[in-house]
């Protein structure tokens, strides 16, 4: 039963899974990472992101990662908004820990129940081109549906980097989470600093949706499996590190992917809840935390 | 009230619960009662850690499941009574629950909820990959004869009345003995109780034990309830929901809020699910809990209280 060829596949599509999955944790390293706002509905609005690449798609034929980048700034407005309402209900009371939490649990619930109400609990997918489509290099194939959502993932993290090194607000970001007192002395107001992050970080993950359902076909419930996934690659990579990130998405996916192989799928699941537990339990500051 | 008056109350209760149990009703309202009764069981019991110590507690499906999977496994292997079967599922997440205290070493606040979020699914992922109890294909219980009552739906329902009136006076005793305000101690903030002298460490351990050890009660009688066991309704991610949402609308200060929000909420959404629809019914349970915890994050406990205060 095992073979090389079989193992060499697995830990390609494992690398390739692992591209979009730091695509689908951005966000959250964003906002839970740098703003402290743990954003436990970051899922729900993947799958949102989901279901408008597939309701454009059906309907209009669009190709669903373009449908993605179109959707960005409806999606980032949203999670202005959001923040907004999280800010005024608990950050500015100081409540924002237990009762915040509760809050996006809600928000997370919502969303999903909203969801299967209006499109029931089918699976849902999208057509393209490339889907279907695949490469063979010496014995490993790889395929397009997973190649093209690896290299966005890819694209999105180089972005998001580059945004929080280089650029003013980027860096307010990333002073707001080092001491908010500090920069509001330096003339930057700390909450619409947040906002714009919050924002990018809903965007990020309406835009990690579009890929997802390029992936694999998506139900509303979808978003219970990436709950684990994104807070443990969040905490494995060490919060707030947009490299560790991208390090510890390329861990779980291969790790899944072997599992998956080796095991069989009904296992890879409690893989990332697996690795969640012993990175919180064994070293809760990540591989390359501060 | 005095510990005497309350257990005048506890035994009415009960006796209300009998009485009620030998009226010829529709059967429905054995089993719609039954629902409610086991929401006040996890809501309480939800409340001992979540709002009494102020860890908040992702994880009910996983102990709720536990105490459903473990009667199954018993069920299995010896065909074991009923009372030993609560009993055992509350020993079993309660074990679980003494896991994750120890686990509150480490994880403070937000982690703390996300491992035990982690932890239902892993138990979830093991359950479907054991045969033994069914698998993801699920568990059939053929009910023996029912002893002493007229059907199962009436002992189940009485049983439930007596497990949730036993949950809630335990809950009462704690909240009033040191340890309760030892809990409060440390959910306010738990380095200076510390500091004070408050043995938090234990008084976590035995908070998690509780709480663990009555979600698995809760869900013991589960396979006698439905009959057919499987594990995605019974890791069902609503337990969680409703295990925040009932005692966050009832105020989680006091025994008496998770009771409350248990009736409410549990009534409601036995009401809609039978003349709406049940998919409605949980889009009402979010929305409910998310205002809430917006505007009126006391509780309806707090708000009566700050009316009182007001008025006087």
């Amino acid at each position: 039963m095992f073979s090389w060829d079989l193992v060499a596949n697995a830990v390609v599509a494992g690398i390739l899974l692992g591209g979009f999955y730091a695509a689908v944790s951005l966000g959250v390293s964003l906002t839970f990472g740098l703003l402290d706002v743990v954003n436990i509905a970051h899922p729900a609005f993947v799958i949102l992101g989901a279901y408008a690449a597939y309701v454009m798609n059906s309907s209009f034929g669009l190709d669903p990662i373009l449908t993605g980048v179109l959707f960005t700034p409806l999606f980032y407005l949203i999670g202005a908004g959001v923040y907004r309402i999280y800010y005024g209900s608990f950050e500015r009371r100081g409540e924002e820990s237990l009762r915040g939490l509760v809050f996006f649990f809600g928000l997370l619930f919502i969303i999903e129940v909203a969801l299967s109400l209006k499109y029931g609990v089918d699976y849902r997918m999208v057509e393209a081109a490339y889907i279907g489509k695949s490469i063979d290099l010496g014995g490993v194939g790889i395929a397009f549906r997973l190649l093209v959502p690896c290299l966005v993932g890819l694209a999105m993290t180089l972005a998001l980097y580059l945004f929080l090194s280089r650029t003013f607000y980027g860096r307010a970001v990333m002073g707001v989470s080092q001491d908010q007192v500090a920069l509001r002395l330096m003339g930057a107001n700390p909450v619409r600093i947040k906002t714009i992050a919050f924002g990018l970080g809903i965007a990020a993950a309406s835009l990690s949706g579009a890929l997802l359902i390029t992936i694999s076909p998506v139900v509303p419930s979808t978003d219970r499996d990436y709950i684990g996934r994104v807070f443990a690659i969040t905490v494995l990579g060490g919060l707030g590190s947009i490299g560790g990130t991208l390090v510890a998405s390329i861990i779980l996916g291969v790790a899944e992917s072997l599992m998956a192989t080796l095991f069989g799928p009904s296992w890879s699941l409690a893989v990332s809840f697996g690795i969640l537990l012993l990175a919180l339990a064994v070293r809760p500051a990540g591989l390359f935390g501060r | 009230m005095k510990i005497r008056g309350a257990l005048v109350v506890a035994v009415a209760v009960i006796g209300l619960g009998v009485l009620l149990g030998g009226l010829r009703v529709n059967p429905y309202i054995y089993f719609a009662g039954y629902v409610v009764l086991q929401y006040v069981v996890i809501a309480t019991a939800w409340n001992v850690l979540g709002g009494y110590a102020g860890y908040v507690n992702f994880g009910t499906p996983a102990f709720f499941a536990l105490g459903a999977y473990t009667s199954i496994a018993l069920l299995e292997a010896f065909r074991a009574p009923l009372p030993v079967l609560i009993l055992c599922g509350g020993l079993v997440a309660g074990l679980l629950g003494l896991g994750i205290g120890y686990l509150t070493l480490r994880l403070k606040g937000v982690f703390f909820s996300i491992a035990t979020f982690a932890l239902s699914v892993v138990l979830q992922t093991l359950i479907i990959n054991w045969d033994y109890v069914g698998g993801a294909k699920g568990y059939t219980l053929i009910r023996p004869p029912v002893p002493f009552f007229r059907s199962w739906a009436v002992l189940l329902f009485i049983l439930m009345v007596v497990l949730a009136v036993v949950t809630v006076l335990v809950a009462r005793t704690i909240e009033r003995s040191w340890i309760g305000r030892g809990l409060a101690a440390l959910r306010d903030n738990e380095e200076a109780a510390e500091c004070m002298g408050v043995p938090t460490l234990r008084l976590k351990l035995f908070a998690t034990t509780i709480s663990g050890f009555f979600l698995g009660v809760a869900g013991a009688p589960f396979p006698y309830y439905v009959t057919y066991v499987e594990p995605s309704s019974t890791f069902d991610l609503n337990y969680a929901v409703n295990a925040l949402a009932m005692p966050m609308i009832g105020g989680t200060t006091t025994w008496l809020g998770p009771v409350i929000g248990a009736v409410l909420l549990g009534t409601a959404q036995q009401i809609a699910t039978v003349t709406i629809s049940s998919e409605l019914n949980l889009l009402i349970v979010g929305v409910v809990l998310v205002l809430f915890v917006v505007l009126a994050p006391e509780g309806l406990t707090g708000l009566v209280r700050k009316l009182r205060r007001g008025r006087a």
